[in-house]
């Protein structure tokens, strides 16, 4: 009897686990949303890495603006996790023609392809929308030897295995390219750059703060606080304009000609039809123009980086050929 | 101080009917879904996420609270029950749990853990709240080559709980190792023992090795020797600890409490090693060394008390300077932002009563922990009166939910069920599954800070040991190395002359 209880709580649980996960098959899986005017309806959106990533968190805001601005009904966000995205990315490219269902993404995958040696690639995608950007730190600790980029470039020159930057993303993401890159743009070769991974912004902070690496990149997001406090020092930002809030010059007003910034889109599977894709614009159009999108930029400090259509197309080749330029030249590409 | 009175005020706040009603939920979920192999608290917070995006920031994290506990616990009842830990900070209470379960002791286990959750947790909740500030400044002083050395000291101390035979212990080690090695090596982005699939390239998770390992080899097991084995029921036992019980319980747990909540507050210190660490301090330390293995109760109140330590330290960089240091406070920082606020070092500054009452709610949270689930204590045990084929029926659809929740990949599926092949044959040819899983754990670990000391040090050999708190550690390996020979001695000695003692244990245990 008892055991009974026990097992159908459990089931209980269970139910709840499952459908929390997002894996319940949505019931209206097959009238996705023919009416182009009406809300879009039985939308999935595909995220490639785990819960609480920032993947996820942007499918998730992303998600609860277009339900709660009335273009949607409910959407399903759910996880497919594996090989920095490039394990959710080929779910999608195998749903090839399939008109319900979206995926997050964003800088990560471009690299994650090329490291991973993913067969499915985005060029294999549709590109809907850019939504968001987020400018790299050079930050060092508060009583670094390096008060200015100068002073450390100069040290990192001079010689680049004595100076150690550390970083939050494995080779290929953000934190590992903007090293290599303003390597580069300050002249020295990005195989000689020591670059140091750590496993997500916590370690990497601590490392700053321990004084055990000499700078390191990271997402602005991950230091900005730290270097309100005066706990870290921002030298310098990568993004075109200085972030709002933040008291640190951007590398072009400092003579380095670098423009890197991490970013997050959405993508559809291949085949998508025409009209479908300017649906899919279209509601992530206004779900951009919704006041819940505005509050949700605001509460998460997300820079807005809206794009769709070609001109998103255009980047995600442009961004591709820089990151596989970097990787080939580290050895980790063909 | 004025930290008390901020405290008393952050208990006004989380005492109110409606927030203890969320610390209540928290639990209950925490506790329920942590049961469920595969699935930590990390990913129970991350899953409970949306469900929070109605309620106040206050309520929300005080239903956190009760989830990252209840969580933590939920993971022992498996491994205790079942052999199968749900998620890899409970791997170690599976030896002495399941096998005291096993003998009929399934609801002393519990309560042990129980309890020894609750002290810890207080006693790490207590410490977060009066000397997290000054813990975290000596926190971020620790750098790769410390880690490494830490590292050294627990492959040292495991190779003494490898089980009769050290050379299948060391065999069964270097399974582990080379399990840990598949993946993208994260120095160099090369991929290493892929065979070329893609879901192997982040690794194999080591929830997935161990529900394999442990629970899907031993279902096998079993199942191979079902019709061999007289189908005896296992006895319950008596629902209560025994004073025998109690008085071998306590030091444990303050001693667990005493390695978990530093390790939980250093960046890289996880959960994991302070367990293995607590489990051989307490076979190295107990009065009943031949109980080790066979179910000794010091062996699931160490550890168990050492983890939900560990999770009260994992609060102190997350609260004192915004830095998450574990998957479930990266979570909680998400779930912050989420709700416009900035963790950072002016957190404490800037929202007192969120954070005073994130903590009282953490000694709430702890209270309804152990008002919850030591009644169920008994209940749960009760589980293993099913008969067997029913029971390990049960075992393997739970082991494969959980590897399945994940990921939703049927691909983690087959790689469970491979496992659970080599667990099989791994128990057919007497290879201890232990050491295997603490060498996925260390293996890769290990392996990260000793490359991070070196390339830090741009290749000099003295980046391992350059810091002070390197060197004490390595001067500790090398008396465990002289010490113990000389402690066996004077063991097998006093061991002879309580004999008669440990039959009066085993007959209090067997009714």
């Amino acid at each position: 009897m008892r055991a009974r209880t026990w097992f159908s709580s459990i089931t209980a649980v269970l139910a709840l686990a499952v459908t929390a996960a997002g894996c319940g098959v949505s019931a209206d899986e097959g009238s996705s949303g023919e009416t182009a005017s009406g809300p879009v309806e039985g939308l999935r959106i595909l995220v490639p890495n785990s819960p609480g990533s920032g993947y996820d968190i942007t499918a998730r805001a992303a998600a609860k603006a277009m339900q709660d601005a009335k273009l949607t009904d409910t959407v399903e966000v759910f996880n497919t996790a594996g090989a920095g995205g490039t394990v959710g990315l080929q779910r999608l490219v195998n749903e090839k023609g399939k008109e319900d269902i979206l995926m997050q993404m964003g800088l990560g995958v471009v690299g994650a392809v090329y490291t991973n040696k993913s067969k499915a690639t985005l060029q294999d995608t549709v590109p809907i929308a850019k939504l968001i950007e987020e400018a790299e730190a050079i930050v060092v600790p508060k009583d670094s030897p390096y008060t200015s980029l100068d002073q450390l470039v100069a040290a990192w020159k001079a010689n680049p295995g004595k100076v150690p930057v550390g970083g939050a993303s494995n080779s290929g993401g953000p934190d590992h390219l903007t090293p290599m890159l303003l390597a580069k743009a300050v002249g020295l070769q990005p195989k000689d750059v020591n670059y140091v991974p750590y496993d997500g912004g916590g370690e990497l902070l601590t490392a700053v703060l321990g004084k055990k690496v000499s700078f390191a990149a990271t997402g602005i997001g991950e230091v900005a606080e730290q270097a309100k406090s005066g706990d870290v020092k921002i030298l310098a930002v990568t993004s075109a304009e200085p972030v709002a809030g933040v008291d640190a010059p951007t590398l072009k007003s400092l003579n380095v000609d670098l423009v890197f910034t991490n970013w997050r889109g959405i993508v559809a599977p291949p085949e998508l039809s025409a009209e479908k894709q300017k649906q899919f614009t279209d509601l992530l159009t206004k779900m951009h123009e919704s006041e819940q999108w505005k509050k949700t930029l605001a509460d998460q400090g997300w820079t807005d980086a809206f794009q769709t259509g070609d001109e998103f197309k255009t980047f995600l080749t442009t961004e591709n050929d820089r990151v596989a330029g970097v990787l080939r030249e580290l050895g980790l590409v063909a | 101080m004025d930290a008390l009175s901020e405290l008393m005020n952050g208990f006004a706040t989380a005492a109110h009917p409606t927030n203890l009603l969320y610390a209540f939920l928290g639990v209950l979920l925490g506790t329920a879904i942590g049961v469920l192999p595969g699935i930590g608290p990390a990913m129970t917070i991350a899953l409970l996420l949306p469900l929070t995006y109605s309620l106040e920031p206050t309520q929300a994290f005080i239903m956190f609270a009760g989830i990252y506990y209840g969580g933590m616990y939920g993971g022992s009842t498996t491994s205790i029950l079942l052999n199968t830990p749900g998620e890899s900070a409970s791997v170690v209470t599976a030896i002495e749990g399941n096998q005291m379960a096993k003998r009929g002791r399934a609801a002393a286990a519990l309560a042990t853990a129980a309890i020894g959750s609750f002290i810890a947790g207080t006693i790490g909740t207590l410490c977060l709240a009066l000397v997290a500030p000054q813990i975290v400044k000596l926190a971020i002083k620790m750098g790769a080559p410390d880690y490494f050395a830490v590292m050294v000291l627990a492959f040292i101390a495991v190779t003494t709980v490898l089980g009769a035979s050290k050379v299948r212990g060391l065999a069964a080690l270097a399974i582990g190792l080379l399990i840990g090695l598949i993946g993208i090596d994260p120095t160099s982005g090369q991929q290493r023992l892929t065979l070329g699939i893609p879901e192997l390239a982040d690794g194999i998770d080591v929830v997935v090795v161990a529900v394999g390992l442990f629970a899907v080899g031993e279902a096998l097991w079993i199942a191979a020797h079902l019709r061999r084995t007289p189908a005896d029921i296992i006895s319950v036992g008596a629902a209560r600890m025994t004073r025998e019980d109690w008085r071998r319980s306590w030091k444990p747990w303050l001693r667990g409490t005493a390695i978990g909540f530093p390790f939980g507050a250093v960046p890289a210190g996880g959960a994991e090693i302070p367990t293995f660490l607590s489990y051989v301090t307490e076979k190295k330390l107990t009065k009943h060394p031949e109980e080790f293995g066979k179910g000794a109760i010091e062996g699931v109140a160490g550890p168990e008390a050492t983890n939900n330590a560990s999770a009260a330290g994992g609060l102190v960089p997350l609260l004192t300077l915004g830095i998450p240091t574990t998957a479930t406070a990266a979570v909680m920082l998400g779930a912050f932002q989420g709700y416009g606020i900035q963790p950072g070092p002016r957190l404490l500054q800037t929202q007192p009563e969120l954070v005073w009452g994130l903590v009282a709610s953490l000694f709430i949270g702890n209270v309804i922990l152990l008002a919850l689930n030591l009644p169920l204590a008994p209940m749960w045990a009760k589980l293993l009166r099913i008969p067997r084929p029913y029971l390990y029926a049960g075992i393997l659809f739970f082991a494969s939910i959980g590897a399945y929740a994940a990921n939703l990949s049927t691909f983690d599926l087959w790689l469970l069920l491979l496992l659970g092949a080599l667990g099989f044959g791994m128990r057919r040819y007497g290879l201890p599954v232990v050491p295997a899983i603490i060498g996925i754990i260390l293996g890769p670990t290990a392996e990260e800070q000793l490359r991070r000391a070196l390339q830090i040090s741009d290749g000099a050999v003295s980046g391992l040991y350059n810091t002070w708190f390197s060197k004490v550690v390595y001067a500790v390996i090398v008396l465990v190395l002289v010490v113990p020979p000389i402690v066996g001695r004077i063991r097998e000695r006093r061991a002879s002359r309580e004999t008669p003692e440990l039959q009066h244990s085993d007959r209090t245990g067997g009714q």
